[in-house]
């Protein structure tokens, strides 16, 4: 969240109401939309680590707002974290975890396992499908979610693996 | 339900008085195929229970070799069950002579594969026609099917030329048009979208979704998990037999629903 919302700074300053409506329409509604008070709470730390500069506007019959600019230190921070590679969660999988503990813990029955976690993807996927069917005609959030389901898709693909080495 | 949901036009699966028309369309009782190899017999389907009902979306997925092509083309008389049994529409198929089968199929079933299969020399609207024309269909009903198809599938444009002149995307939609002209109460697809980049897949997908929408029943072989955003229900098959079988959620509107994948997979 916190590189996000820097990225955003780096265009203008904005409050934090203004970023939270930025995100939604450049990510589509696909993406998990934060809520305010996380942007708040995340725009603080930002103030409280000198990546951004927070100025109190007063509004006529209304509470202040408090516009954030990006600092130099934000602005370099924002141009190394685009400049980086994006690592994902490659071999830090969850359900791989439950399919190599489950023996340990007295569930023997893998093809189960397999099937739940089949079915979870499935019904992700067709949510995903629904969703890219509907058609935005936002290519940036069409991208988004043909990423996710290729990824849903490989997932599938690794259980039929798992499913062919161990039954 | 929402507008989307295929079947929300009231079809003949809504179970009551089932005399004339059951709601089961298709069903293997211990369905098993062996092929003979020069290492001996190879057992491809082991003993497969499957029931399909009428307007049913049904996607069949696994792993290669795991037999669903070969499910597929026992289910459509292409090849001969070693054992088992095949209903199709209330009636036993699977002791039927080639000649029978190849009735069957001309009127009642529609086939789309992999390779499109398309007559070469011949225009993407007589590839159509024919279809029609050899279930039985007077050259005016043909002449009309094919046109409806053809606009319906987007093609009307293309019509008059033969199929190499289009692109692979168009292609399978012509076979599909092709699988439909006459009207066949069940639709097998043998990895439809097995020759198609991905943006042709979505396309050929949706065109199948919109068919099953209409009321038609599809049986559709594929290892693109992406099918599963079509079908109503999927069956995993694994060394020749079912091992798993799930009816999937009916479509919701997509809401937040898919904001727990992105953060597990984005």
């Amino acid at each position: 969240m916190r590189l996000p919302l820097l990225a955003l700074l780096a265009k203008e300053p904005a409050h934090g109401y203004e970023l939270k409506g930025q995100l939604e329409r450049i990510l589509g509604d696909a993406y998990p939309s934060p809520n305010i008070g996380q942007i708040y709470l995340t725009l603080q730390r930002l103030e409280k680590a000198g990546l951004v500069r927070g100025e109190d506007v007063v509004q006529a019959g209304r509470p202040n707002k408090r516009i954030y600019e990006v600092t130099p230190a934000g602005r370099e921070a924002v141009d190394a974290w685009l400049a980086e590679p994006s690592d994902g969660p490659r071999v830090r999988d969850d359900f791989f975890m439950k399919l190599a503990l489950a023996p340990l813990a007295g569930v023997t029955d893998r093809l189960e396992l397999i099937n739940r976690q089949r079915r979870f993807y499935l019904t992700q996927m067709r949510a995903l499908s629904r969703r890219e069917a509907a058609g935005d005609d936002n290519r940036i959030a069409g991208l988004l979610v043909e990423g996710a389901m290729l990824h849903v898709q490989a997932d599938l693909d690794w259980l039929e693996r798992c499913q062919a080495e161990l039954m | 339900m929402t507008p989307v949901t295929p079947q929300a036009s009231g079809s003949a699966d809504s179970g009551e008085a089932g005399s004339a028309e059951s709601a089961e369309l298709l069903r293997a009782v211990e369905l098993t195929k062996s092929f003979q190899t020069d290492g001996g017999a190879v057992q491809a389907i082991r003993g497969i229970d499957l029931s399909i009902r009428r307007g049913e979306f049904v996607a069949v997925m696994g792993p290669s070799g795991s037999g669903k092509s070969t499910l597929l083309q026992l289910l459509g008389g292409l090849e001969a069950a070693t054992s088992g049994q095949i209903w199709l529409d209330g009636q036993r198929v699977d002791g039927l002579s080639q000649t029978r089968w190849a009735v069957l199929r001309r009127r009642h079933i529609g086939f789309v594969f992999q390779f499109f299969n398309l007559v070469s020399t011949m225009t993407v609207a007589d590839n159509v026609e024919l279809a029609a024309l050899l279930a039985g269909s007077t050259r005016r009903r043909a002449h009309e099917r094919r046109e409806e198809l053809l606009a319906e599938l987007g093609l009307s444009a293309k019509a008059g030329l033969t199929p190499s002149r289009l692109s692979a995307g168009e292609q399978q939609r012509v076979a599909l048009a092709r699988a439909l002209a006459h009207r066949p109460s069940l639709l097998l697809a043998d990895e439809p979208t097995g020759n198609l980049d991905s943006a042709n897949t979505m396309g050929v997908l949706r065109l199948l979704a919109r068919t099953h929408a209409q009321g038609q029943t599809i049986l559709l072989v594929t290892h693109d998990a992406r099918a599963a955003g079509v079908a109503d229900r999927v069956v995993h098959l694994f060394d020749g037999m079912i091992s798993d079988d799930t009816d999937l959620p009916a479509a919701r509107r997509p809401q937040r629903a898919a904001g727990s994948v992105l953060e597990l997979h984005g």
